[in-house]
């Protein structure tokens, strides 16, 4: 068990290295980054040679990319076009996001198992046909859309909350934020929990716990549920990561200054040192989570074990 | 009264008990069934008809399935042969007419820049289908098989292969598709196609991973392995039936987003371009509009969300033909 | 066993969580807290740059520097004309020696006195390459700067040889070429004075600039907010009429919006297009929509033979014609871009140079003319034409959809004309640079000052920095030499006038519309205004 985690932590170590090659290779082919910072002016020859130099830009790019992980080893992770070291930046934006994504999940978690039972204990019934209805608005309706309309309604017609999110995002400003970012993998959490729940219901144990004649709750959440849960864990764990990347949309609708927003603008601005440092981090949380679900497996089934 | 089955009647595990326990016991009948011994019962055919066609059977006869099927079945004519249903010119547009509501000819309305919206939703249907059904067919495949092998042999295949998704998971969406479709100059839509599944397949692979380790402990799968069992047929006959399930839900809700998905591509330039005209360009372009023009989304997005009910229906259908345990 | 195995997986998995939720908890602080009496909340988005005045070229970082910088000149936000500020004269007898004798009494917010030198070695750090600065180009008109600022190279000079001090508040300014109206330019921020701090404590400077204009910086926060508060020392004449501004940086003016109508925030000077139908309703009124210095075209790649070739001229114009700009401007913009009729700026005004319809027929929707002239030169080549522009600000798309199908419905063609949007505006420059162009390619200009030479001679003289399509007419050049030589305002303007019928002949660039700047404020506010580089006039502004 130890050596197994300590195994997977090992791991990162050469992920780490493989994903900071490929993003930086992939931010490099995107081509010039001076060219755009002269805006709609043509750059000044002399004042782009010299940028280029300083940021490295005129050197190969195997020589660039082993610059930069000197300066990484030294815990350097360069600076932003503006002049902010980049790792100011992620110190900024992790924190917002991170929280951000806990509310997420949190909702996804919750209402989405919530649903998700409810639809699959009641399976063809009505409850389960509106579950998956509103599966059907989430998937078809796109983030920008709700998020917008629901910043309307709370935040402008209604005026319930502020509409959008001041620059400390304590947990309680970022409730709408998070609804509206944990909505798409609503849709997964509850599909997976309901399907996974009627495949499960008909199992031998569950027959067996029934026949045992224990209590109807105690069958749905100590044997039913639990068995259920692998799937749903499983895409929540790789959801994490996902919500923490992937929040552009919503970050920019609740002005949210997160890693989102910095990544977007590292990408457009093609600065490697932004993409690549807060990629670089992204990934590692998808090793952690990857991590952390694998341990929950053996949590949820005793039967498997990590060697 | 249960369908024949080349499986074991669910009966027959209860007098087991529960899976925790007993596990010799049911080890030898599982095995035994599942080895394809005749199973007392209605012989109705002499042949052992596997797993697979008999999802078929039972799925012939599910009204969710016909009805599902009818649906994509309409949905792909129309993909096919757009102007069977709508005559008119999706490029054909007058922006004198921008955003105004329905009127006499053109039932949805007109969209910013003066085209039909019941034209452009219907021939919008090949572009989106054929990018929604083969980047989830693509991404389920390549997924559910590198997850699979993942979950099953664990070990140094599951560190390599879970590790690259993680890499591949890493890739912002918007990063990737600058650099891979930028240098695409073609208007088709296969790049885009292709790099929705190499983005897409980590997702469910992981899915399948986790499924897979979850199978893999079942009594029945550790019998047929003592009973000598190859890893070819223990992955196919016994652990994939049980492990489908998940994968279903995700690649059919996926299928929608993958939809979604190429208008943020076409979004940033580097989708699909005109003249093709597809359901998510249009929705990314209404989704701006929504106070002013609702009708503009409402189309677009309604033909997204049948696409989606009707594989959804579809999935869940075979995923109960192919579970065991509903007979 | 197994109990052991779930109950450790479950403290690991446990500890990792919590790990994560301290990391995510730890990052509170700070407080944006309500309103301040008297102070005007604004939006502002994050300066694409560092502060240094020379090295702003966009509009953001440019609301900073207009709060707390003045120069030797300021335009006024009426008429554009550039009156003097810290300049107490500025005179030439041959259009090329300029003496400038800088007004006493001015200091920097930190008390230091704005002298000669203020200027002269704020001028001479901006031209220098070696500091980089992004608008390091605004001082090649001046004697030397190839020196300092060779091509490649290093510099071979630390100061511009063309500014040399008088004394305490004179300095003089050579020329390298005649240009009558270079006082006119120097409302420009990147011509601000500096303070000795810029230069001993440059990083201590970039956190918290000091200039000498009517606010003073107390803290700014990167990334989310800048405050500023009136100064109380300041000498100028347009002292400010509220207590502050706070600049709130939104990533999305939507949102920025939708602050306002809540009340979280009283100025927006960027209404989204998606909103422009119910602002008047939205807002009651308090709604702001008025011409900036900024013209969109759409250049034609001049180094491409096809373009370029015997008749080409009338397909570029047939081009012009197709293009239905009112429609677009009251369909999309909703009159917040003004369908172009000339190469400049309605901002410019008359006297300025600003001419509606010099551009005549060629800039009028004309579908029969238009197929007549195209089809007279040729045809397009190959049959079709594109749209090419970056797509990732700006919502670009929805107009070059427009652009394409208003074509295609003159030709009577779906696929004569497509868009062909490019991803990030970095490609989009590089393209340009590259000269990879095979159709039309958008230019946004926005002026540097408001002077009709600054719209035509950068972007339309023979290899001119900003003449993406190579356009070459010796004419033109010649035309454009006579006005900068030129010592009477009049003349010069009507001697540009000249050379821009040229434009209108051989149409390089389809001029499509004039862009204006927009802005919507809350109910305390009054006052409000926008200056020609549509940025809002803070100073001016009243809070109830």
């Amino acid at each position: 068990m130890g050596r197994y985690v300590v195994r997977r932590l090992l791991q990162m170590i050469p992920v780490f290295a493989g994903s900071t090659f490929l993003i930086f290779f992939m931010v490099y082919a995107l081509g010039d980054p001076v060219a755009a910072l002269f805006g709609d002016k043509a750059p000044d020859p002399a004042v782009a040679a010299r940028i280029r130099q300083e940021l490295y830009l005129d050197q190969p790019l195997w020589k660039q990319y082993l610059h930069y992980m000197g300066q990484v080893l030294t815990g350097d992770f360069g600076t932003a076009f503006t002049g902010q070291p980049v790792l100011e930046l992620m110190a900024d934006a992790f924190p917002v996001t991170i929280r951000l994504t806990i509310v997420a999940v949190l909702f996804e978690v919750v209402v989405g198992i919530a649903l998700g039972v409810a639809g699959g204990l009641r399976r063809g019934r009505p409850a389960d046909t509106t579950v998956l209805m509103l599966t059907l608005v989430v998937v078809s309706v796109p983030t920008f859309v709700s998020g917008y309309v629901l910043q309307y309604l709370f935040g402008v017609r209604w005026g319930l909350v502020p509409p959008t999110v001041p620059p400390e995002a304590a947990f309680a400003q970022l409730l709408l934020p998070g609804v509206v970012l944990g909505l798409v993998s609503l849709a997964y959490v509850t599909r997976l929990t309901r399907t996974s729940l009627v495949e499960n219901a008909r199992a031998d144990y569950i027959r067996t716990a029934v026949a045992k004649g224990l209590p109807r709750h105690r069958v749905v959440l100590r044997h039913l549920l639990r068995n259920s849960l692998i799937p749903v864990v499983t895409f929540i764990g790789a959801d994490v990561g996902a919500l923490m990347g992937g929040a552009i949309v919503t970050e920019r609708i609740f002005n949210i200054h997160g890693v989102g927003y910095q990544l977007y603008q590292g990408i457009l601005r093609q600065n490697s040192p932004t993409v690549v440092g807060f990629v670089t981090v992204l990934v590692l949380v998808f090793l952690v989570a990857n991590l952390v679900v694998d341990l929950l497996y053996a949590v949820l089934d005793p039967r498997i074990r990590h060697a | 009264m249960p369908e024949p089955t080349d499986r074991i009647p669910p009966e027959a595990r209860d007098a087991v008990g529960s899976a925790a326990g007993g596990a010799a016991g049911l080890a030898t009948r599982e095995a035994e069934s599942l080895e394809g011994g005749p199973v007392p019962g209605t012989a109705r055919s002499a042949k052992a008809r596997s797993l697979w066609t008999d999802a078929w059977h039972d799925l012939r006869r599910n009204p969710v399935f016909v009805l599902s099927a009818l649906v994509i079945v309409f949905l792909l004519l129309i993909a096919v042969w757009p102007s069977l249903v709508a005559g008119g010119n999706p490029l054909q547009c007058d922006l004198a007419k921008s955003q105004e509501g329905p009127q006499a000819g053109h039932p949805f309305g007109f969209d910013a820049q003066g085209c039909d919206v019941f034209t452009r939703t219907v021939h919008g249907a090949r572009a989106s289908i054929t990018v929604g059904v083969c980047a989830t067919a693509g991404a389920a495949l390549l997924g559910s098989v590198l997850g699979g092998l993942a979950g099953y042999y664990g070990g140094w295949w599951d560190a390599v292969l879970s590790r690259l998704a993680d890499v591949f998971f890493g890739i912002p969406i918007i990063l990737g598709g600058l650099v891979f479709l930028s240098v695409v100059t073609g208007r088709s839509v296969w790049p885009v196609v292709g790099f929705i599944v190499l983005l897409g397949w980590p997702q469910i692979s992981r899915i399948a991973r986790g499924a897979v380790v979850a199978a893999k402990q079942h009594d029945y799968v550790q019998a047929a392995r003592a009973l000598g069992a190859g890893d070819a047929r223990l992955l196919l006959r016994h652990i994939a039936p049980n492990a489908v399930a998940p994968v279903i839900v995700v690649a059919t809700i996926a299928l929608g987003t993958y939809i979604a998905l190429e208008a943020t591509l076409s979004f940033i330039g580097v989708g699909l371009r005109p003249p093709t005209v597809s359901w998510g360009i249009d929705i990314s372009n209404a989704s701006t509009q929504i106070r002013n023009a609702p009708h503009m989304l409402l189309w677009p997005a309604g033909a997204l969300s049948l696409t989606v009910l009707a594989f959804i229906m579809l999935g869940d259908a075979v995923r109960d033909a192919l579970d065991p345990k509903l007979r | 066993m197994r109990g052991g195995v779930r109950t450790r997986a479950g403290r690991v998995a446990g500890a990792v969580l919590g790990l994560l939720l301290v990391v995510a908890v730890g990052g509170c602080g700070g407080g944006a807290g309500g309103r301040v009496p008297g102070v005007v909340r604004a939006s502002w988005g994050d300066p694409q740059n560092p502060l240094e005045p020379a090295n702003t070229n966009e509009v953001q970082g440019g609301k900073v520097l207009d709060l707390i910088f003045r120069g030797l000149k300021k335009y006024d936000p009426k008429t554009g004309a550039a009156v003097d500020m810290l300049a107490e004269r500025i005179e030439s007898k041959d259009a090329q020696n300029f003496t400038v004798k800088v007004r006493g009494g001015w200091t920097f917010s930190n008390g230091e006195a704005v002298t000669a030198r203020s200027f002269v070695d704020a001028w001479n750090y901006a031209a220098l390459a070696d500091n980089k600065q992004r608008n390091a180009s605004f001082f090649a008109y001046i004697d030397g700067y190839e020196k300092v600022h060779p091509e490649s190279g290093a510099a071979t000079a630390k100061t511009l040889s063309g500014l040399a001090l008088k004394d305490d508040r004179t300095f003089t300014v050579k020329l390298r070429t005649k240009f009558s109206t270079w006082p006119g330019t120097l409302g420009y921020p990147a011509f601000a004075p500096l303070p000795r701090a810029f230069f001993e404590d440059h990083d201590g400077w970039l956190k918290k600039p000091v200039g000498n204009g009517p606010y003073a910086i107390d803290s700014y926060t990167r990334g989310s907010a800048m405050r500023l508060s009136r100064w109380d020392g300041y000498p100028g004449p347009d002292k400010a009429e509220n207590n502050g501004v706070e600049l709130r940086v939104y990533t999305d003016s939507n949102t920025a919006y939708a602050d306002l109508q809540a009340g979280n925030i009283d100025l927006v000077d960027d209404i989204p297009s998606t909103q422009l139908r119910n602002v008047r309703k939205d807002l009651d009124g308090r709604y702001i929509n008025q011409p900036a210095g900024i013209i969109q075209t759409l250049v034609f790649p001049l180094y491409d033979a096809q373009w370029n070739r015997p008749g080409a001229e009338k397909v570029r114009r047939g081009l012009s014609m197709a293009i239905n700009r009112g429609q677009i401007t009251s369909q999309i913009y909703r009159d917040t871009r003004t369908p172009a009729t000339d190469w400049t700026s309605p901002v410019l005004g008359e006297k300025g140079g600003y001419k509606a319809g010099l551009c005549g027929a060629a800039c009028t929707y004309d579908p029969a003319a238009a197929r007549r002239l195209i089809r007279e030169g040729g045809g397009l080549p190959g049959g079709r034409v594109t749209v090419t522009s970056n797509v990732d600000t700006g919502s670009h798309r929805v107009w070059m959809d427009a652009v394409c199908n208003s074509i295609n419905n003159v030709l009577g063609d779906d696929r004569a004309c497509t868009v062909n949007p490019v991803g990030t505006f970095a490609d989009f420059r590089s393209r340009i640079a590259q000269q990879a162009m095979s159709g039309m390619f958008r230019s946004g200009w926005q002026m540097d000052y408001p002077l009709i030479q600054n719209f035509l001679q950068p972007q339309f003289g023979t290899n001119a920095s900003s003449n993406y399509g190579k356009f070459s007419d010796a004419r033109f050049d010649g035309l454009v030499d006579r006005a900068n030589a030129e010592s009477d305002t009049a003349a010069a303007v009507a001697t540009f006038q000249e050379a821009e019928r040229i434009l209108a002949e051989r149409m390089p660039a389809v001029p499509l519309w004039y862009q204006n700047g927009n802005a919507g404020y809350a109910a305390g506010l009054s006052d409000v205004a926008l200056n020609q580089f549509s940025v809002p006039v803070y100073e001016r502004i009243k809070v109830k």
